[in-house]
């Protein structure tokens, strides 16, 4: 398996996010609280760049034991990445679509080599 | 460019190029030869509230476009059109919507052409019908002589200003006053003949009943001249309804369809489909998924109620197949559904190819070419051999003109 120079550490802040083009991979490599994340930039809903939109936190709505709903607030532990076409959400720490975790975006192997961030396709 | 994200966090995007979000579109339509193809996305959309300085003074009314003016110069205070509550943008996760104003554009063409121009090339499309955004909820506004001044104003600039520069790939079906008949069918008589027009369209966000007499004449002048109607849905939260709704979701989903369910019933129940057998009818932005429930729906009742529907001289669901449906957004989540749903509504004869790009829930040609369950002349002739057929459109080469020739397509086409 081949390897593909991403970037410098040092120079990938939390929160940023890079697009690799490496053969016919397009892969999104995200920096998320000091960890990398790679994925196929090809959305599982028709193909677009899913790596290339917003990241949010997920929305999440409080129910109470007597069922009612104490309204919507954003999740505190878990971030999405979105697709611009259509609005996909994914999991950045597993690439599931969240909409359906059994759908899952390739996943790709980050490397870190000193200063040098690498990922392997 | 930065983007709100969640609690106020920024998140740095690139700025808006369609060429550049829509490269995987490129992609696909290079993989499946889709420019061999005559492509004809049937609903497309540029958002004519951004040029309302230009539509305005095209009101025939001195006292109402002035009313229209003032109100336009009070720099984004003002409102002319009906608005609807609602989050299309998902919250600002599709970004093409808040980053639209920073695409670049060329001059010596229209803005709305060359952004138009941009998507089709990606996607493999070779002609568009071109329809507003806001303007599809034009059947809300209260006031009759505004929504006749506002569609005549409307209907002038498209075909005069901006159809023209497309070097014919891009064609419109005209909003239609239909608040007022006697209007709607000085629309039909004065830019049915014209460039780049290939039907009208009712704007379906509204309650007439169009089965009423008042309606006859209007259809039959658009039946007369070879031309198309189509019903364009959209949604209403204000809606009586819908105000039990909490979420976008819910209001959009069931809105786009129920708007047109409401119409076509009526179309079909009290016969409109005897009475203008000539006259193409399409069905657009419901999605799919309504049809053959609506046809089961219509079959059960009817054998039972005929005496309500004297005009009928076969099932409504025989009548429903007698017209066009645009196929986005297109509910593609089960396969075997939706091979149910292609074989009742015979797609393969009645479905249109549609992207309804810009618009959130956007298909790309690929969602039909990709069906397995599909049939190559059904491919080609929903992707836009049927559409070629009824807007009378010509293939842009030699290998679209043999596919057209050879699923019986060229013939009326040319």
């Amino acid at each position: 398996m081949a390897e593909k120079l991403v970037g410098k550490i040092s120079e990938f802040k939390d929160g940023d996010r890079r697009i690799v083009f490496f053969g016919d991979h397009e892969i999104g490599v995200f920096r998320e609280n000091g960890a990398f994340y790679a994925y196929s930039n090809y959305c599982l809903h028709q193909g677009g760049p899913a790596c290339e939109g917003l990241t949010i936190a997920k929305v999440e709505e409080r129910i109470m034991p007597d069922k009612t709903s104490k309204g919507l607030y954003f999740s505190d532990t878990e971030l999405h990445f979105v697709c611009p076409w259509h609005g996909y959400e994914y999991d950045i720490k597993t690439g599931e679509c969240v909409s359906d975790r059994r759908l899952k975006l390739r996943k790709y192997e980050v490397i870190e080599k000193g200063d040098e961030l690498y990922v392997r396709a | 460019m930065e983007l709100m994200s969640d609690r106020g966090r920024r998140v740095t995007v690139d700025e808006l190029n369609t060429t550049r979000l829509l490269a995987h579109a490129r992609q696909q339509a290079h993989q499946r030869k889709l420019d061999d193809m005559v492509i004809v996305d049937v609903d497309a959309h540029h958002y004519e509230n951004e040029h309302m300085k230009d539509i305005l003074p095209f009101m025939e009314n001195d006292v109402l476009r002035q009313l229209a003016m003032a109100q336009g110069m009070k720099g984004g205070r003002g409102t002319l059109m009906p608005q609807q509550i609602g989050y299309q943008d998902v919250g600002g996760r599709v970004t093409r919507y808040p980053l639209r104003a920073s695409e670049k554009f060329e001059p010596g063409q229209h803005r709305d052409v060359q952004l138009g121009h941009r998507w089709m090339d990606a996607m493999g499309v070779d002609y568009s019908c071109l329809f507003p955004t806001g303007m599809l909820n034009i059947g809300l506004h209260p006031q009759k002589e505004m929504e006749v001044d506002l569609c005549w104003a409307y209907n002038r600039w498209v075909t005069e200003k901006v159809l023209p520069e497309s070097g014919g790939r891009m064609f419109s079906m005209l909003s239609l006053p239909f608040s007022n008949p006697d209007e709607s069918l000085r629309h039909v008589e004065t830019f049915g003949h014209r460039d780049g027009v290939g039907g009208f369209m009712i704007t379906a966000v509204r309650t007439l009943p169009v089965y009423d007499n008042a309606y006859m004449k209007v259809y039959r002048a658009i039946e007369e001249r070879g031309l198309v109607l189509a019903f364009h849905s959209a949604f209403n939260w204000s809606e009586n309804v819908f105000r039990g709704c909490n979420r976008f979701i819910a209001v959009h989903a069931l809105g786009f369809s129920f708007y047109n369910i409401l119409h076509c019933t009526n179309w079909v129940v009290n016969g409109m489909g005897e009475r203008f057998p000539k006259l193409p009818v399409i069905w657009i932005e419901s999605g799919l998924a309504w049809v053959p429930f609506l046809m089961q729906r219509l079959d059960h009742e009817y054998m039972m109620r005929p005496s309500e529907c004297p005009l009928l001289k076969k099932k409504p669901s025989e009548y429903m197949r007698d017209m066009y449906y645009s196929s986005q957004p297109m509910e593609i989540q089960d396969l075997k559904a939706m091979e149910q749903t292609f074989r009742m509504m015979d797609a393969e004869n009645r479905l249109l190819y549609a992207s309804d790009y810009p618009h959130w829930d956007f298909d790309l040609p690929s969602t039909i070419y990709d069906l397995p369950f599909l049939s190559e002349k059904a491919k080609h002739n929903i992707l836009g051999g049927t559409a070629a057929r009824l807007f009378k459109l010509k293939p842009r080469n030699d290998k679209q003109k043999e596919n057209l020739i050879r699923f019986g397509n060229y013939t009326a086409a040319a």
